[in-house]
């Protein structure tokens, strides 16, 4: 059934075809309307859950885990400040390998206060140990909030996991969604697993001091090595995905007419619908451009990424937040992994559309254009490694 | 690689810690017959080594293997029946 | 607009410039018809149309920035609200009027949302039956009835100035 709805309709349409028991949230901008919808569908009857009403973001993924911890499928959402509240509660579900999902609507941090989206919120959350993904589109959002559920509760994996979407220009846009058949959920998505079980009854105690801080370490590495494990659970559940609803989204990347391409742009979120386009346009133009959209922050994927690079020419990464005394975080993540796979690449980073900058096609264009020119009449870097885009043609080092 | 799964799991036990009643500096001390049965002691007790045995004349029982001599229920008992002894 | 516009074969995306403002403040809002998916999502720099819900918005702001030469502008005004300014053909409808007259109204404010919906569709050659479908579809029950019907009023009462 194809609907108009909005990402964060998606969102909540995800959650009801996961058949969610449990959801706990606190409104903020702009998350809010995921949680209303949901609130809407339980009222109705259409959905078998009970709401948790909280007074945090703190207690809303408290509340959420709880639920989880008790073996109920739970959901929650939040954004930008909430998400900074949640912070210490995001260790605690990861560290306890209880699944979980969550959908993170982003939106710049303050202060100035502001609404619109930038990735400043959701990398923050880069070493909690959740499996963290952004989408392109309202039918990603829907999709990837079912895969999620999924990848989750894969006993190989058994960590949380984050489904992340821009504020505004997924959150509150509407375009066509394919709203899959509950029937073919319920045959995608299996009974819920989890490691164990919080009941009555039957004492335990998760989380108390160790009594050797060895078996302390090895927590930490089985979060690690789970997270090494889960790239292979997401590419299956994505061609999984594909049998039923003919929709793939690559797994952890997406590559994008990287066949022969001499330079890539490499990105995530909404605007890379954006840059696609742009690639398109530089293609018409003469450029050999292709583009990897990379899906999956955590696990980051590694090798496909340096893969693909292996035969670049130069490489452009768009970060739309920034690590300030170090760089973008997407980018490093870039540069790392294939300095680890003895990839050796001039990679340029661009700073872009930081709190909430508009960013289209033609800025890409622009960026793209400055850098491989000056790569090839070998004045690159121009003049930093590090670039700042302000909009309107504005750069800065 | 090892399959094994490493969970922040335990089970509660008693003495997880040892016998923390060797930790005690003054002992608390019951003198039944100025004990009223209230249970207070029994409830405020903050290692829960405090038990009631119903139908017998020593009301409350006190388990020195775990009683760190705190003397919170020296302290809540109405009667004043329960006196803290310097351990010998 | 974006279901009237699937509806008929076509791909489209709407999405609104506003957050924190409150009801009566000026916002901005766009959409996107396309025969294909669309993939880009920055603001509308270089508009085919201009919607304009308030023609006291002319005399605030400066509406028409971007709009291409020989565009077109749907205006809610009784009279031919923006002629000379520039190479544009203008549809005019006293949407406020229709939505008066169908008591859509809240909180004080006439509701010309679904009414304007109709005079576009004029101007984009979307047919009004489709438009009638979508806002029936998207409201339901009588309210669905009583705005569909502002969007046909308005589609058959908008006229048109050729420049």
């Amino acid at each position: 059934m194809i609907k108009p709805l909005t990402g964060n309709y998606a969102a909540a349409w995800g959650a009801r075809l996961a058949r969610v028991g449990v959801v706990s949230a606190y409104p903020i901008t702009p998350q809010t309307t995921i949680v209303e919808k949901l609130a809407e569908f339980i009222e109705r009857g259409e959905m078998d859950a009970r709401i948790i009403r909280v007074e945090s973001e703190h207690s809303a993924l408290s509340a959420a885990w709880g639920a989880a911890l008790g073996g109920v499928r739970a959901f929650t959402a939040t954004a930008s400040h909430g998400l900074l509240y949640m912070h210490e509660m995001l260790w605690w579900a990861a560290g306890s390998r209880i699944p979980l999902v969550m959908a993170v609507v982003t939106r710049t941090i303050g202060p100035p206060w502001n609404i619109w989206t930038d990735h400043s919120d959701i990398m923050g959350q880069r070493d909690t140990g959740w499996l963290i993904m952004m989408s392109e589109h309202n039918q990603e959002v829907l999709d990837s909030i079912i895969q999620m559920f999924k990848i989750s509760e894969d006993p190989k994996v058994f960590l949380p996991g984050i489904v992340g979407l821009d504020g505004f220009i997924l959150s509150h846009t509407t375009e066509p969604v394919d709203i899959p058949d509950q029937d073919v959920v319920d045959r995608f998505l299996p009974e819920r697993r989890q490691p164990y079980i919080l009941k009555p009854g039957d004492p335990l105690i998760m989380g108390n001091i160790p009594s050797d801080l060895r078996d302390n370490v090895k927590m930490r590495w089985d979060i690690h090595r789970s997270q090494e494990r889960a790239k292979g659970v997401i590419r299956d559940v994505d061609r999984e995905w594909a049998k039923l609803t003919g929709r793939s989204y690559g797994g952890l990347v997406e590559r994008y007419r990287c066949d022969n391409a001499k330079y890539h742009i490499i990105g995530m979120g909404a605007w890379v619908g954006d840059m696609k386009e742009a690639v398109d346009i530089l293609r018409d133009m003469g450029y050999g451009i292709g583009l990897v959209k990379v899906r999956y922050v955590r696990p980051f994927p590694g090798e496909e990424i340096a893969e693909t690079l292996a035969s670049s020419k130069g490489v452009i990464v768009f970060d739309r937040s920034v690590s300030p005394g170090s760089a973008g975080p997407l980018y490093l993540d870039v540069l790392s992994h294939a300095y680890i796979h003895g990839v050796r690449v001039p990679i340029q980073n661009v700073l872009a559309g930081i709190a909430g900058i508009d960013v289209g096609y033609d800025d890409i264009i622009g960026g793209v254009t400055m850098f491989i020119n000056a790569l090839e009449e070998g004045r690159w870097p121009l003049p930093s490694k590090i670039q700042w885009y302000f909009g309107g043609g504005e750069w800065w080092p | 690689m090892s399959t094994e799964r490493y969970l922040p799991l335990a089970r509660p036990v008693v003495g997880v810690s040892g016998k923390t009643g060797t930790w005690r500096i003054e002992r608390p001390v019951i003198n039944y017959s100025k004990c009223i049965k209230c249970g207070l002691c029994w409830l405020y007790c903050p290692d829960n080594v405090i038990e009631i045995v119903e139908g017998s004349a020593e009301y409350v029982k006190i388990d020195y293997d775990y009683c760190k001599g705190c003397g919170i229920c020296s302290n809540v008992c109405p009667t004043k029946a329960i006196s803290m002894v310097p351990e010998g | 607009m974006v279901l009237a516009a699937y509806n008929i074969g076509l791909w489209a995306q709407a999405f609104p410039f506003f957050g924190a403002e409150r009801r009566g403040a000026p916002v901005t809002a766009f959409a996107r018809i396309g025969k294909v998916r669309i993939r880009t999502r920055s603001m509308i720099r270089n508009p085919d149309v201009v919607v304009i819900l308030d023609p006291q918005l002319l005399k605030s702001t400066d509406v028409l920035k971007g709009l291409k030469n020989g565009g077109k502008i749907v205006i809610n005004s009784p009279s031919a609200t923006g002629t000379g300014l520039g190479n544009y053909i203008i549809y005019y409808v006293d949407a406020t009027k229709i939505a008066l007259d169908l008591n859509l109204v809240l909180a004080g404010w006439p509701l010309v949302n679904t009414a304007i919906l109709g005079a576009l569709a004029k101007a984009i050659n979307i047919p009004i039956g489709a438009v009638e479908d979508a806002v029936t579809a998207y409201l339901g029950g009588r309210g669905g009835d009583v705005n569909a019907l502002a969007a046909r009023k308005a589609y058959n009462e908008v006229r048109v100035i050729e420049h």
